[in-house]
């Protein structure tokens, strides 16, 4: 479905060179959910931007739908939706005068729009504000008429914007649920950027993080994880019992960590399966004289992988 | 569930674009239609408070070749023209703002048709606004000449879509700063109208604006709308209105289709 070779884009801001979109090279097959992951000015919409011909690349190449981005950028559009990040209703428009338009835009006939448009209105539980003018509806309103004109001509190939930037987690989880059952009544390919980790988490099959405008880890989330983070066993025990923990928790796995706790030192090391392994090095801490004060298995979180990968959290650069 | 395959995507061609694009904004006059029954009023203002200080001024009417009201009235036809016109841009501003100019930038609208279909747009209430002062005019002794106006009407189309064309390249350049918009569309709108003689002749005034008048695309415009307005179809000035609007919309296109490829919203 996306087929692209170091795909660059730079800005001119002043004297200054930014180089947006470094190099990206990407393949989407037809049916994936793809989330760019990550942090605020990483090059993800910029990238989105480029695969629908909203901005020309400054170099590299892209293929989407089977067709040159830059080439023949209309024969493009016609293929994909596109949902931004702002309102794409206008604000002194009726929302279904606008549904029915982007129909139209898109060389549906009227009784194919307006078919398409009423099964959208219901799916979304718009119905209520067929005739209200944009600028009166509520965020997550305006969200899922946003939702419905990137679908009204049943695109096979859907990019999403941040989609859920803004909302409450309540419409957050409606949306995702709307998106989920049009994927599975048309297999539709669907890429979208988001910045929240939990998101990308559950809903993408493939993760792909991007940062400083290029691809740093390209897997699901799951195997990115496993390869990247992987499990983590921590234990908190009293200083004087510290040195004999330390010495049975680095047999057990790798990468030990320690930082003071309230109870004396917590330590936590890098174990597969942790939970599972958790009993067992109970045991041997227990073994070794060592009473262990608390205990916990974590899995690790998408925020791990990028740490791991970056050495930055992507929770700090969310204000 | 069966997967639905994706229809096979429709080619349109720009007729079809730039009527879509009209009806979409058409829409949002026909859904609160008091606004256009509040600029119905604008031009009968004009006409019935600038006209008869025309009259006054002229006396025996010499000034105008005859009826000064059926001198006047072109003139403002051809203002409201370039009042709505010139706006064109200042939705698109909004839209740019709020985010509904790039989800239509997304679809396959040719970009001609996205510039053609808004100046048509705007250009859609002068036709009725034109047809209302020139019945109101009759009763005062306007004489009206059917296929003449209507020629002078489409002249003044062709040319409205090259102004529209400039103001939304115009809002697309200012789209970071509002203001900027108003202050170049006010600043160039008026000098414009005024040298083109189309509220006063020019002929009483000094030489170095009837030059800078020569200049002045819409003063060709005028002098045509002018003279067929009186019924007339042989003069070659009105070859000459055409050619201006003609050249006006095709470096407006030429213009906004550039800056459209060249923005990065």
């Amino acid at each position: 479905m996306i087929h692209t070779e170091s795909l660059t884009r730079t800005f001119k801001v002043g004297e200054e060179t930014i180089e947006a979109v470094r190099g990206i090279d990407l393949d989407v097959a037809e049916g994936e959910l793809v989330a760019f992951l990550g942090p605020n000015g990483a090059g993800k919409s910029t990238t989105l931007r480029m695969l629908t011909s909203l901005l020309p690349p400054t170099s590299g190449s892209a293929t989407v739908a089977g067709i040159d981005v830059v080439g023949r950028p209309a024969e493009v559009r016609r293929r994909i939706g596109y949902i931004g990040q702002k309102d794409g209703a206008g604000h002194n428009h009726r929302v279904w005068d606008e549904l029915l338009m982007q129909g139209r835009f898109y060389g549906m006939g009227k009784a194919d729009a307006a078919g398409s448009g009423e099964e959208l209105l219901r799916t979304l539980d718009l119905e209520a504000l067929r005739m209200r003018k944009v600028s009166s509806l509520s965020g997550g309103q305006k969200r899922r008429l946003d939702i419905a004109l990137g679908l009204i001509h049943a695109p096979g190939l859907l990019f999403l914007d941040e989609p859920s930037t803004g909302m409450d987690p309540q419409n957050r989880a409606n949306l995702w649920e709307h998106i989920t059952r049009i994927r599975e009544q048309r297999g539709t390919t669907i890429v979208l950027t988001t910045h929240y980790l939990d998101e990308a988490d559950a809903m993408a099959e493939r993760v792909v993080i991007i940062d400083h405008g290029t691809i740093i880890a390209d897997d699901t989330a799951e195997t990115l994880k496993a390869r990247q983070a992987g499990d983590r066993l921590t234990v908190v025990v009293r200083p004087a019992e510290a040195d004999a923990a330390r010495a049975v928790l680095g047999a057990e796995g790798s990468e030990l960590a320690e930082r003071p706790d309230d109870d004396g030192t917590a330590l936590s090391v890098r174990v597969d399966a942790a939970s599972r392994a958790m009993p067992g090095v109970l045991a041997r801490l227990r073994e070794a004289g060592v009473d262990v004060v608390a205990a916990a298995a974590r899995r690790p979180t998408l925020d791990d992988v990028f740490l791991n990968l970056t050495g930055r959290s992507l929770r700090e650069g969310e204000s | 569930m069966a997967v639905l395959a994706p229809p096979t995507p429709v080619r349109t061609d720009v007729v079809t674009d730039v009527g879509h694009v009209w009806w979409r904004e058409t829409l949002t006059i026909l859904r609160d239609p008091f606004s256009l029954i509040f600029s119905l009023l604008q031009p009968l203002v004009f006409l019935g408070l600038f006209g008869p200080l025309l009259s006054g001024l002229a006396g025996d009417g010499s000034l105008f070749g005859g009826s000064s009201l059926q001198w006047f009235l072109p003139g403002v036809v051809v203002m409201i023209t370039m009042f709505g016109t010139s706006m064109t841009g200042s939705s698109l501003q909004f839209e740019i703002m709020t985010g509904a100019f790039e989800r239509i930038l997304a679809t396959p609208l040719s970009r001609a048709s996205l510039m053609i279909g808004r100046a048509l747009k705007e250009l859609t209430p002068l036709v009725v606004q034109a047809a209302i002062i020139t019945l109101v005019a009759i009763p005062f002794g306007f004489v009206l000449h059917p296929l003449h106006v209507l020629a002078g009407l489409l002249i003044l189309g062709i040319f409205g879509v090259g102004v529209g064309a400039l103001s939304y390249a115009l809002a697309i350049a200012a789209r970071k700063t509002e203001w900027i918009f108003w202050a170049v569309q006010q600043s160039l709108l008026f000098p414009l109208l005024i040298l083109s003689g189309m509220m006063l002749p020019l002929e009483t005034g000094p030489g170095w604006m009837q030059v800078v008048s020569k200049f002045n695309p819409l003063t060709y415009i005028v002098d045509a709308e002018r003279l067929l307005f009186a019924g007339s179809f042989g003069d070659v000035k009105i070859l000459w209105g055409l050619i201006a609007a003609l050249v006006t919309a095709a470096v407006g296109l030429w213009v906004g289709i550039r800056s459209i490829r060249k923005a990065t919203i």
